[in-house]
């Protein structure tokens, strides 16, 4: 059975400034031991859309379905929602010195969680918690549970936030740019450390990162999002060697790369990330969009276009698939 | 092509030839206080130490590391906005380190710096037109002079006379960078130091800022230190690369020698863990993972300060610093190891 089903999944809320259509019907799955990476800028929505999975969209209005293993999350009452959270679905977040509460030990922390959903003893609870710190390879496992956050480094926090997440063994892993705070020789490591465990344990993990390595070296399959609407989806190989869609190009010819020829220039794509409070009509890349500027079509400033099949296993979210400039 | 002469941009290391350099910085060091303890002050915290490099004109000298490398500070002190605790900065020839401040106004008209917050380093109640003419003003200029320049100074950045008349917040953060440049760029400088200019954009915007401060180098002939922790950035807009680590640079020389034939050990492992936007190569790549963390600069290991993550380090490591020297990887690059690639 599918780990993780999202259909059609909608978010939206009232901000002081107004009404904000974050996220406006995406669908993926996720399959145990495969890895989806959520690619965006600031205002895709990608982190909006890790939440409503999560169930901890507080005060939004949430539509569409999310089904894990099979049950329908979004409607359900909390207590079913509570005993997954955690349990079976864990979350990393960017920032663990936040995530982390600073008046607990790292040890009690880690233990409380477990505690909540296996019950158990307190000493119990405490030795599972030393056990997943020395699996996320913290050295003295032991005396470091006894430390609280702020005599963690970075890298070692990022790690004890892992073990957090795994201590109740979950089978779906939601990182959220879980390495962008980090040094590269210490995301290198974090990273590293993700994928054997994903690789010992099964897991299904969903990378949501703006940073196009990251999803190169993790991802098996890439969700691109851009403003609050899935751009493209395919195989990570795929993505990378003939992306189709023109947001997923510009993005693409925008990056500099330490594997580049030297004296390329970098393609910008003029303009910046749409609004999310005045979005722009119809396909919300047209005001940036290369191919829209050279053959603009009222295709695309009317429906919101939906994600098509392109190629097997390959889609994407622009009417004018096949037009070049 | 930049109005470099590329035989000396070559010259990857810091025995430039005299008179030729525009920024010379010798044995800079930094040494914050340690923390107060029970009868006094602990050691204190030495954040740069025993850097020295040269900035030609035109050119773009790139400054990598992680953080608590020093980067960040040493481009404080090119600018004096710290005063370094040792060594000395030549800016056109004249030592600026131990300038007053009265006599260092006519240099700093030359020498300015972008940071990497847009929005925390322009004034959130002045308008653009206000920002941009604020180093005009304190150079004496003419009104009349100053609204004209203050245009072409909008124009040249990429932005519109009407944004003249509103405020930082109304920009999104790419927009707010080339308010940055504009004012860095309104006293015509020789050097600009860019903290991290690009950090805090979305990828698609960072190409716009990158892209800009490159044409304003053509055309300007303007010279960039260049700060930041992003590898890549870094490749595409320098000439050279100087690698920072704990306080001191590690290797430094032509980028295309320091990225493509790494001398120190160090280089090549911080190049080795930057994940490539390629699945295929990165499934195949060999990757130099580092152990641990990048060690605390107010407890620094001895000898060569990064032994303990080095899979090179030997007896001698431990115990003696290795100097900045040119190394038989060739090409003028100069590392600090005991043991570089050859």
């Amino acid at each position: 059975m599918t780990l993780l089903e999202v259909n059609d999944l909608a978010v939206e809320f009232n901000t002081p400034e107004g009404f904000v259509r974050a996220v406006k019907g995406i669908g993926f799955t996720v399959e145990r031991g495969r890895t989806l990476g959520i690619v965006g800028e600031s205002g895709s929505g990608k982190s909006v859309t890790s939440l409503a999975v999560m169930g901890l969209h507080r005060g939004a209005e949430v539509t569409g379905s999310v089904r894990f293993e099979g049950t329908e999350l979004l409607g359900a009452p909390e207590e079913t929602v509570r005993k997954l959270r955690g349990r079976r679905m864990a979350m990393i977040f960017q920032d663990a010195l936040t995530s982390l509460h600073p008046y607990f030990t790292i040890g009690d922390q880690i233990a409380e969680a477990y505690r909540e959903h296996h019950g158990g003893t307190r000493k119990a609870a405490l030795a599972r918690a030393v056990e997943v710190l020395g699996d996320v390879g913290i050295p003295e496992p032991a005396r470091r549970a006894r430390e609280h956050p702020h005599q963690f480094s970075g890298g070692m926090r990022q790690r004890a936030m892992i073990a957090l997440a795994l201590s109740c063994e979950p089978d779906l892993i939601i990182a959220d740019e879980p390495t962008t705070a980090l040094d590269v020789t210490v995301q290198a490591q974090v990273l590293e450390l993700l994928m054997k465990i994903q690789q010992d344990r099964g897991l299904g993990i969903i990378m949501i990162t703006h940073d196009l390595g990251v999803i190169a070296r993790v991802a098996d399959d890439v969700l691109v999002m851009y403003g609050g609407s899935a751009a493209e989806q395919a195989p990570a190989d795929t993505l990378f060697t003939a992306p189709r869609h023109p947001y997923t190009r510009g993005l693409l010819d925008s990056l500099p790369r330490l594997d580049a020829e030297d004296g390329e220039a970098l393609r910008s794509i003029p303009g910046s990330p749409p609004s999310l409070l005045n979005p722009p009509a119809g396909c919300a890349f047209h005001p940036r969009c290369p191919v829209y500027a050279a053959t603009p079509s009222p295709l695309c400033t009317g429906e919101r276009p939906l994600l098509r099949q392109v190629a097997a296993g390959h889609q994407s979210a622009c009417l004018l698939d096949g037009v070049t400039v | 092509m930049n109005g470099v002469d590329r035989m000396t941009v070559a010259d990857g290391g810091t025995a430039g030839i005299a008179g030729t350099a525009l920024l010379t910085v010798r044995d800079l060091g930094m040494t914050f206080p340690g923390p107060r303890g029970t009868l006094r002050r602990k050691a204190g915290i030495k954040a740069v130490d025993g850097v020295s490099f040269d900035v030609r004109p035109g050119e773009t000298l790139g400054l990598v590391g992680e953080s608590g490398c020093g980067k960040s500070t040493t481009g404080r002190m090119l600018v004096r906005l710290l005063d370094p605790t040792a060594g000395r900065v030549d800016f056109r020839g004249k030592d600026i380190t131990r300038t007053g401040q009265r006599e260092l106004r006519p240099l700093r008209s030359k020498l300015q710096m972008i940071f990497q917050d847009p929005f925390a380093s322009l004034n959130p109640r002045q308008t653009v037109q206000q920002i941009i003419a604020a180093p005009l003003r304190a150079q004496g200029a003419a009104p009349a002079a100053i609204r004209r320049e203050v245009r072409d100074l909008v124009g040249l950045v990429g932005l519109a006379p009407e944004h003249l008349e509103r405020y930082p917040h109304q920009f999104s953060g790419g927009q707010a960078q080339r308010i940055g440049i504009a004012r860095a760029l309104a006293t015509r400088p020789e050097l600009v130091v860019a903290d991290e200019p690009v950090s805090a954009l979305d990828v698609s915007i960072q190409a716009q800022i990158v892209g800009l401060m490159e044409r304003l180098q053509r055309e300007l002939g303007v010279a960039y230190v260049f700060i930041a922790h992003d590898l890549a950035v870094v490749k595409h807009i320098s000439h050279r690369v100087a690698v920072m680590y704990l306080g001191r640079i590690v290797e430094i020389g032509d980028k295309h020698e320091v990225y493509g034939n790494p001398a120190h050990p160090y280089t090549k492992a911080l190049l080795s863990a930057v994940p490539l936007p390629d699945p295929a190569a990165e499934r195949v790549r060999e990757r130099i993972v580092l152990l641990g963390d990048p060690p605390s600069p107010a407890n620094p290991p001895g000898g060569c300060t990064f032994h303990p993550r080095c899979a090179k380090a030997q007896d001698i490591c431990r115990t003696e610093p290795p100097l900045l020297q040119i190394t038989t990887a060739g090409g003028g690059r100069q590392a600090a190891c005991h043991f570089p690639e050859a």
